[in-house]
């Protein structure tokens, strides 16, 4: 038995590492094929604003930080449909509306140190409640994913191709929208706000270089985020390093070799 | 037997109209041009005809059953989608397949027998976004054909298609439309190499839509 699965903290850690390493990829590659890679860091963004009204309020940060995304992701929606050319402007206003009001919050933020290890997350200092609540979500992530597989396949694909095809394409949009907003609440807790979308777009890049199917794609993606998370949290243990920022460099350093490996191939 | 019918449409933002007072008549069996220079709006009247843009006045009526639409090769594959040519045909099987279904094996075999129909069932296991313009247009029809539609249009399917692709991608519409029965409406500003098979003709141009030539079907 390694030494690292003595102790409880990692265990848990493990857990919930290997979870989110399972939803997040599946998240972010239909972001990724929608060319939605901004919403994702304009969620975890706002997340930190979240997180700040339950570290101010008494209320669960993770909940909190769930609760600002949800309502930042539709008010994504809201404003790309006012600016239906230039729809990016929506991710750069709510990102500015979360990193302010994050700002502005974490004056009133006793314990700093708590708010900062949303920063650049604190996967090893999760309580059990926690635990709970990320295998609760990452359960309902996977139960949808599959359920909404080729349905969210098919908008990824062609939005209007889908709509013509009779599928319900503005009802997946709203329950993706809440899948995507509970994921990167959960996922900031992890790897850290400042990060998560990393662990979003990074898998996925990697399973792009060596993928020959969708599916395929999918399943290589999810194998890297499990080997990232796993290796960056050994890694973190042993070395006494940042589990976020290990997790993600792990990530970074992967694709840079499968990119070269690919390009020698 | 009419299969689209747009009385008095018109469509625009608040800058104007964009299409006027716009009559088309699609009938069972025609194989319809809609042709004219760049940003007319004929996307537009495509657009309107498919449901996916509303009217702001007159009505569109579609009578003949399912339509399958082929957007532009350039605009549906976005370079590096990592789909196989199977799962991207199966995608249209939606409306056989039902919402929070898998696909069995007769819906496999559906798509494979279109893929054979275009020329393509040896390229199923490939990434659509590796095969050439020509390849993806064929792949698209036949991600069209799987639902089994009654009309089939298609948004300037020709554009970064070579010139061989290009004939042998009219003689296939050709054969669909003789032999299948499909009718079939297409836009293009290059209307030259197929204008012979078509039996109806419109022309965009000014807001307007204009029956430019018609031949019994």
């Amino acid at each position: 038995m390694l030494m690292l699965f003595q102790y409880d903290f990692m265990r848990k850690a493990f857990i919930v590492g290997i979870l989110l390493a399972v939803i997040v990829p599946c998240i972010g590659m239909i972001i990724v094929l929608r060319r939605l890679s901004m919403t994702g860091d304009a969620l975890s963004h706002t997340s930190l604003a979240g997180v700040a009204i339950g570290l101010v309020t008494g209320m669960n940060p993770i909940l909190s930080a769930s609760i600002t995304c949800i309502l930042a992701a539709f008010g994504i929606e809201f404003i790309r449909k006012r600016f239906p050319k230039y729809s990016e402007i929506s991710i750069a206003v709510i990102m500015s509306a979360g990193v302010g009001l994050a700002g502005l919050m974490s004056g009133f933020v006793k314990n700093a140190a708590n708010f900062n290890s949303f920063l650049f997350g604190s996967i090893v200092a999760i309580t059990k409640f926690e635990m709970y609540l990320v295998i609760g979500i990452s359960l309902l992530v996977i139960i949808i994913f599959v359920l909404l597989y080729k349905e969210l396949v098919h908008m990824a694909f062609d939005e209007d191709s889908a709509k013509l095809s009779g599928i319900p394409v503005n009802v997946i949009n709203i329950i993706f929208t809440l899948l995507t907003a509970l994921t990167v609440s959960v996922a900031s807790r992890t790897v850290g706000a400042l990060i998560v979308s990393s662990l979003m777009v990074i898998p996925v890049a990697c399973g792009m270089q060596f993928g020959k199917s969708f599916k395929q794609t999918l399943l290589i993606s999810v194998f890297f985020a499990v080997l990232f998370t796993a290796a960056g949290l050994t890694l973190s243990f042993y070395f006494g390093l940042k589990p976020g920022g290990t997790i993600v460099l792990t990530g970074v350093i992967t694709l840079l070799l499968s990119i070269l490996l690919k390009r020698r191939h | 037997m009419n299969h689209i019918v747009l009385n008095h449409v018109s469509f625009g933002y608040e800058e104007g109209f964009i299409l006027e007072d716009v009559n088309l008549t699609i009938e069972k069996g025609d194989y319809a041009g809609i042709i004219g220079p760049n940003g007319t709006g004929k996307s537009t009247l495509i657009k309107l005809i498919l449901g996916l843009l509303p009217a702001k006045t007159g009505k569109v009526e579609i009578t003949g059953g399912r339509i399958g639409y082929v957007p532009q090769v350039g605009l549906a594959v976005k370079a590096d989608f990592p789909a196989t040519v199977l799962e991207t045909v199966m995608l249209n099987l939606y409306p056989d397949i039902g919402l929070f279904r898998r696909p069995k094996k007769h819906h496999y075999e559906m798509a494979e027998k279109v893929l054979d129909l275009v020329g393509m069932n040896e390229y199923k296991d490939r990434l659509i976004s590796k095969l050439s313009g020509g390849q993806q247009q064929r792949v698209l029809i036949a991600k069209s054909l799987v639902s089994q539609p009654d009309i089939l249009i298609l948004d300037e399917p020709i554009a970064g298609v070579d010139a061989e692709s290009e004939s042998n991608f009219y003689n296939l519409l050709l054969n669909l439309n003789r032999e299948e029965k499909l009718t079939i409406v297409m836009v293009t500003h290059n209307i030259h190499n197929v204008s012979k098979d078509m039996n109806k003709i419109y022309e965009v141009n000014n807001k307007s839509v204009r029956l430019k030539g018609e031949l019994p079907c």
